[in-house]
């Protein structure tokens, strides 16, 4: 028997794929060889580490040593300092790492770290792994449901964890499972929308990657909870290893027995299948979504009916994000009274955000509901980076809202942020340094809306394309001062008469521009 | 990774490919709501979408002609045109167009003379814009085939293309 | 029921009910473009909004079902402010050249702009020029017009099953176009106009033919005839601002007449013709164990459906021509040869409630009588803009009858233009083929009314013959693929004879009629003609006093040899890629 000395988990995600994860890899194992130290330090795989654009990153435990851009040429040197000579090699340690716990400000104004609950298993397993998920406590909570809960139970302790929908606008999810359990009908779906198309972000992406098992383990919850009998995950067609990923879990599942007929021997049986979407943006809002999945170009459905009543092949469809979903398991576990021991009291749990832009550390969190979104830049983000000033954010992605300085001291909930709320769920922080022209990045949301917009309703359609007319001018110092009150006009009408959420939300980021950074727009036009 | 191109190792005629096209799409006959899969899956093997494979989808799967062409265009992954052996795809989303998306796009433009949309003329690289690829935390991002290439810096582009034959 | 308020008037309406209905019982007409009552609301326009107190954003009322206790405002500022923005965003986008455009007057889209107090424009002009599509013998399209209204989608979809326009690309460069862009004339469109008549704007009309016919009709060197479809007398007046239904068909043969045709004749003489021929074909295959059923053949924008999906049932399809190719192998001959007119002197025109025929007429098999049969075919709105620049208002007309040897006509032939016309006709005079005995009830109502599919069994002395009418081709394909399946499975259909025609309504729905129709007034077109029927002397084909003379004079019998020459035709195989022959 071998005694393992040190474990390196290595982040294998699309990130680090590129900057050349397993080249990186095989030369440690390699190297490790060399030294005939293979047997005592192991290399293992993992999803995202949180850190985004710091090439290879990987961390050396027992002492969690974080290492990033590491390259093959850097190997032989880490071998030989750290695992040979036990000298962490300071050259390449990553100080500014994003904080991998969440941060909770006990009463005493103390800070506390807590291990995270969506990111749980984030970077410290092997995603392709299936035992090792187990071995996390993985699949529990759905024998616990299957053994010890009737689906109604489980609606129940789902309505009582008071979990909010992380996809849009935070709509009850324990209410959404009550309707589809409601809704009479002899075939019933659950669907993950892993379309994450908000810029910006990429949390759906990482979980996808770094823990599929923790998705599907929520699925099957939801599909035994609603008695439904088949899911689909829709995932971007982009997410190419998160696509491998999940494909790999699902069938470790079926030969586990996890998914199929008779799920652990119960009477409940259910499997999921991967729909790869074609890149759509407004296939994020679940109609266009279920359209797309019935292989139609991705036009929203009028609601009602919504899909819970007659959804995909107009059968009750239950539509989940990855993060809800991701939430599920954990709530089945540990309870729902645990669950809502995080987070404020009306919004319970975690939020998973991408922090960008010009932040010291950027990469992926996990923070408590409520947290401040000056917390989340400056404690967990690392504030400005090259001592900067900070100008502003935009929070959701395109979708989103810009926000000022006035505006960092708002919870970052969803009834604290009230009319920017919809922001929330993509989890896009883009964090802006005074240097960045506010005008410009109006334009590229604008681009990006007139670009994805599907072009089934008048008012998105022409709106979108006008704006981009309007702001074009503007940045080109061509614009006059009518111009803002035209954006305005035109957001006004689609915030209205949009078909979908895509035209309705293209007004938040138009309308918080101007309100923010009016003075910035005011010296561009005449 | 899985491949989104076809294997380039062999040449072979895009009238040979068919055969093999009717070979997968046979499991979606006659259901179209399995449009887009079979879409996705023609477009694994030809690199685009030859007009020839979209009548054929179209008649295998009982899905109108015009649907399938509607289809077709309204998703930015699919291409009706020869892409050429590389596809380059620049980021233009939010956080990449902040740190300089726009000026990758212009440089690759101007390094391989063509726009967005085009190919080159010796059908080496195609080039397009995506809107956000999800790898923000590379920006600028652009991506070559599957490879993601992050904090594209305008002197390095040739670099990075020059390692695609 | 459902008890709200509109505009604080309270309403009481029934579960299920839109706003817009519930408004228009308390007496308000909310603003719509891309509404229209016969298609099911696709809300692409956004012009119908209204507010619903405590919804922070409004509502379209075309498809938002009125709720208990909702406060409903149609007229609010913000209401109207949201409006006006979205027609500026419209008309910038759409090519405006009102006084030229085909739709002068008719355009659903100036009416609004004139509703909503349009009066000067925020917007300019800024959309990209595409060209014109030609390609069609039927159709034009207009990119530059459309609104993207969806509505010519919906019809060619959902209710003809043709699918040959379709949404192209997405967001700002959304088209509405054929399968591969390459023109209407390359694809499974079959003509039946269907989408002009929904269209709301000049984005889809017809190919004009009426500058050739002025011509023609300005040249003394030609002899100019001219022959109308049943339908025809039956939504003429509307166009003059007459009743929907008003029946003109002597109005129109006098105003035809001053208009300065040769000879006005009636396509109505060549449908008895048609059924003598069909009604004997079918008795034939009846008796001789021949292909059953027979389906009918008077429909282009059908028989090129049934080429390009059914072809297996070409077999099965009656080979009578339609009246109107009939009358147009009839005039370069039979007439020509009494009236001792050189045939290539006779120009052959055809007022026709539909855009198929224009395609039908150009088929290259359509010259027996060693030209063109059919010159020129005009619509229900050509004639009516002809007529017009004239000076002739058919209001003013008297009544006048068409002129002999091919304008006497019985209520057999004029019910043609009715769906389950054909066959009730049809019907009147197998009867006599089979019994040699006159059928004594001529009403077989049965096979009249909107019903989509309509079924009936007639007692031939013991032979039990069904027969079933489908109108509208999304109804056709419901027959026939029963049809195909029980020839499949059994070997033979349980009908014996089947009318199909492409529009709704049967040809008084046709893609050549007014604009702004709906399904009501198409049935009381319907009905117009059935009044028709009920008040003419002679109500069987075979009565007609000028069809027997053709017969006697110049065709000998039904089915006789010069009769399968001039009349009869046969059909091709297309595919459903561009609807081109496929060469067998």
């Amino acid at each position: 028997m071998n005694i393992v000395r040190n474990h390196i988990l290595i982040s294998i995600d699309a990130g680090t794929l590129m900057a050349g994860a397993r080249a990186v890899e095989d030369a440690l194992i390699k190297e490790l060889t060399k030294y005939g130290l293979d047997k005592e330090v192991s290399v293992l795989e993992t999803g995202s580490l949180g850190i985004t654009g710091r090439g290879v990153v990987l961390v050396v435990y027992p002492e969690g040593i974080y290492y990033a851009d590491v390259t093959i040429k850097d190997v032989p040197e880490l071998v030989e300092e750290h695992l040979l000579k036990g000298r962490p090699l300071k050259r390449l340690i990553l100080t500014e790492a994003p904080k991998r716990t969440i941060i909770t400000k006990e009463k005493t104004g103390l800070l506390k770290e807590q291990p995270r609950i969506v990111l749980k298993n984030c970077g410290f397993i092997n995603p392709e792994n299936i035992d090792e998920y187990i071995a996390a406590g993985g699949y529990e909570a759905i024998a616990k449901a299957l053994q010890t809960m009737t689906p109604e139970d489980v609606v129940n302790e789902v309505k009582e964890s008071g979990l909010l929908g992380r996809g849009g606008a935070g709509f009850p999810t324990g209410l959404k499972w009550e309707f589809a359990i409601k809704t009479p009908g002899d075939e019933k779906f659950v669907i993950c929308n892993a379309d994450e198309g908000e810029p910006g972000t990429f949390k759906d992406r990482l979980i996808l990657e770094g823990d599929p098992h923790k998705l599907l383990e929520g699925m099957l919850i939801a599909g035994y909870a609603i008695r439904a009998t088949t899911g689909f995950v829709y995932i971007r067609g982009e997410y190419s290893l998160s696509i491998e990923r999940i494909e790999k879990a699902i069938s470790d599942a079926r030969s586990y027995g996890l998914l199929g007929k008779n799920i652990l021997e119960s009477n409940f049986s259910f499997d999921i299948f991967v729909k790869k979407g074609a890149g759509a943006y407004v296939c994020g809002e679940e109609t266009a979504l279920i359209e797309s999945l019935e292989g139609k170009r991705g036009h929203p459905r009028n609601k009602p009916p919504f899909p819970i009543n007659a959804g995909l092949w107009g059968k009750p469809t239950l539509v989940n994000n990855v993060e809800t979903l991701a939430n599920v398991p954990e709530i089945i576990r540990n309870g729902a009274a645990w669950y809502k021991g995080y987070g404020t009291e009306k919004c319970s749990g975690t939020k998973v955000y991408t922090i960008l832009g010009h932040v010291a550390t950027p990469g992926l969190i996990e923070t408590e509901m409520g947290t401040t979104l000056k917390d989340i830049i400056f404690e967990y983000g690392g504030g400005i980076r090259e001592g900067k000033a900070f100008k502003g954010a935009l929070i959701g992605g395109a979708a989103g809202a810009f926000i000022g300085p006035e505006m960092l001291d708002v919870k970052m909930d969803f009834i604290n942020l009230r009319e920017y709320a919809a922001a929330l769920g993509s989890g896009a922080i883009l964090v802006m340094n005074e240097d960045t022209d506010m005008v410009d990045m109006l334009k590229s949301v604008l681009h990006f809306f007139k670009h994805e917009s599907c072009g089934h309703c008048a008012p998105c359609r022409l709106g979108t394309a006008k704006l981009v007319d309007i702001i074009d001018e503007i940045a080109a110092l061509k614009g006059k001062k009518e111009d803002l009150e035209r954006m305005v006009e035109i957001t006004q009408a689609m915030k209205n008469a949009s078909f979908c959420p895509l035209g309705q939300s293209v007004s938040l980021p138009v309308s918080s521009a101007l309100k923010y950074f009016r003075d910035e727009f005011m010296a561009r036009v005449s | 990774m899985t491949s989104e191109h076809p294997c380039q190792c062999a040449q072979v005629s895009e009238e040979e490919l068919y055969p093999r096209l009717e070979e997968m799409i046979e499991q979606h006959k006659g259901k179209p709501t399995e449009l887009i899969m079979a879409l996705h899956k023609a477009q694994n093997l030809f690199g685009y979408l030859p007009k020839k494979a979209q009548e054929i989808i179209s008649e295998r799967l009982n899905v109108p002609i015009s649907t399938v062409c509607g289809v077709i265009s309204f998703y930015s992954f699919f291409s009706t045109v020869p892409k050429g052996r590389h596809s380059i795809k620049v980021c233009l989303g939010t956080a990449c167009y902040v740190r300089g998306g726009q000026q990758t796009l212009e440089k690759v433009e101007k390094e391989l003379n063509t726009k967005v949309g085009g190919t080159t003329d010796d059908r080496r690289f195609s080039v397009d814009v995506v809107r956000c690829i999800g790898a923000c935390g590379l920006a600028p991002a652009m991506l070559v085939d599957n490879d993601v290439y992050g904090r594209v810096k305008s002197t390095k582009i040739m670099e990075i293309l020059n390692k695609y034959e | 029921m459902i008890k709200a308020t509109i505009n604080n008037i309270e309403v009481e309406v029934k579960e299920g009910t839109t706003i817009l209905e519930a408004a228009k019982k308390a007496g308000f007409k909310i603003p719509t473009l891309c509404y229209h009552p016969d298609l099911k609301p696709k809300g692409s326009c956004g012009i119908c909004v209204v507010e619903v107190e405590g919804f922070p954003s409004m509502k379209r009322a075309c498809m938002t079902e009125l709720v208990n206790g909702w406060n409903v405002h149609t007229n609010t500022a913000a209401v109207r402010a949201v409006r006006k923005e979205l027609l500026e965003l419209i008309l910038a986008n759409h090519e405006m050249d009102c006084p030229t455009c085909i739709k002068n007057n008719r355009c659903e889209l100036q009416s609004l702009a004139a509703t909503l107090g349009i009066t000067t424009l925020k917007y300019k002009q800024s959309f990209e020029k595409k060209n014109l599509d030609n390609s069609s013998m039927s159709i034009v399209r207009n990119p530059n017009k459309c609104i993207l209204c969806e509505r010519c989608i919906q019809v060619c979809e959902e209710i003809q099953t043709v699918n040959a326009l379709a949404l192209s690309k997405r967001g700002s460069e959304t088209i509405i176009t054929d399968a591969f862009d390459e023109g209407l004339g390359n694809s499974v469109c079959v003509n039946c106009g269907q989408c002009t008549v929904f269209c709301p704007v000049g984005a889809l009309y017809e190919k004009s033919d009426i500058d050739k016919v002025w011509e023609a009709i300005n040249d003394p060197e030609k002899h100019v005839v001219v022959q109308e479809a049943p339908a025809i007398r039956a939504m003429l007046g509307e166009e003059f601002d007459m009743e929907p239904g008003s029946l003109v068909a002597g109005k129109m043969h006098a105003a035809l007449r001053r208009m300065g045709f040769d000879a006005v004749f009636d396509t109505n003489f060549t449908a008895d013709l048609t059924i003598l021929e069909e009604g004997t074909e079918i008795v034939g295959r009846i008796k001789n164990n021949g292909k059953l059923p027979v389906i009918t053949s008077c429909s282009p924008g059908w028989i090129k459906f049934m080429e390009t999906f059914y072809p297996h049932l070409s077999e099965y399809v009656s080979t009578a021509k339609s009246p109107q190719q009939m009358f147009g192998a009839l005039s370069k001959t039979y007439y020509a040869e009494i009236k001792g007119i050189p045939p290539e002197k006779i120009v052959s025109v055809s007022i026709m409630p539909c855009t198929a025929k224009k395609f039908e007429s150009k088929r290259p098999e359509m010259k027996d009588s060693g030209f063109q049969d059919v010159d020129f075919v005009l619509t229900t709105r050509e004639i009516a803009r002809m007529l017009k620049e004239a000076g002739i208002d058919l209001k003013d007309m008297p009544d006048e009858p068409a002129d002999d040897p091919m304008g006497q006509y019985t209520g057999a032939a004029t019910i043609f233009g009715a769906t389950g016309g054909v066959m009730e006709a049809a019907l009147r005079s197998a009867y006599f083929l089979v019994t040699g005995k006159e059928l004594e009830d001529v009403d077989i109502v049965a096979v009249r009314g909107m019903d989509g599919v309509k079924e009936a069994e007639i007692d031939v002395e013991g032979l039990k013959l069904k027969v079933a009418v489908a109108h509208g081709l999304g109804n056709a394909r419901k027959i026939l693929d029963k049809v195909t399946r029980q020839l499949e499975k059994e070997g033979r259909s349980e009908y014996h004879a089947i009318e199909i025609m492409a529009c709704p309504g049967g040809c008084v729905g046709g893609g050549g009629q007014p604009w702004g129709s709906d399904m009501a007034m198409r049935a009381r077109r319907g009905e117009t003609l059935y009044k028709e029927d009920k008040s003419l002397p002679y109500r069987r084909s075979h009565e007609n006093p000028s069809i027997k003379l053709v017969y006697e004079k110049y065709l000998e019998k039904p089915n006789s040899e010069k009769a399968h020459h001039l009349l009869h035709t046969h059909y091709y195989k297309r595919n459903k890629i561009d609807g081109k022959v496929v060469q067998e």
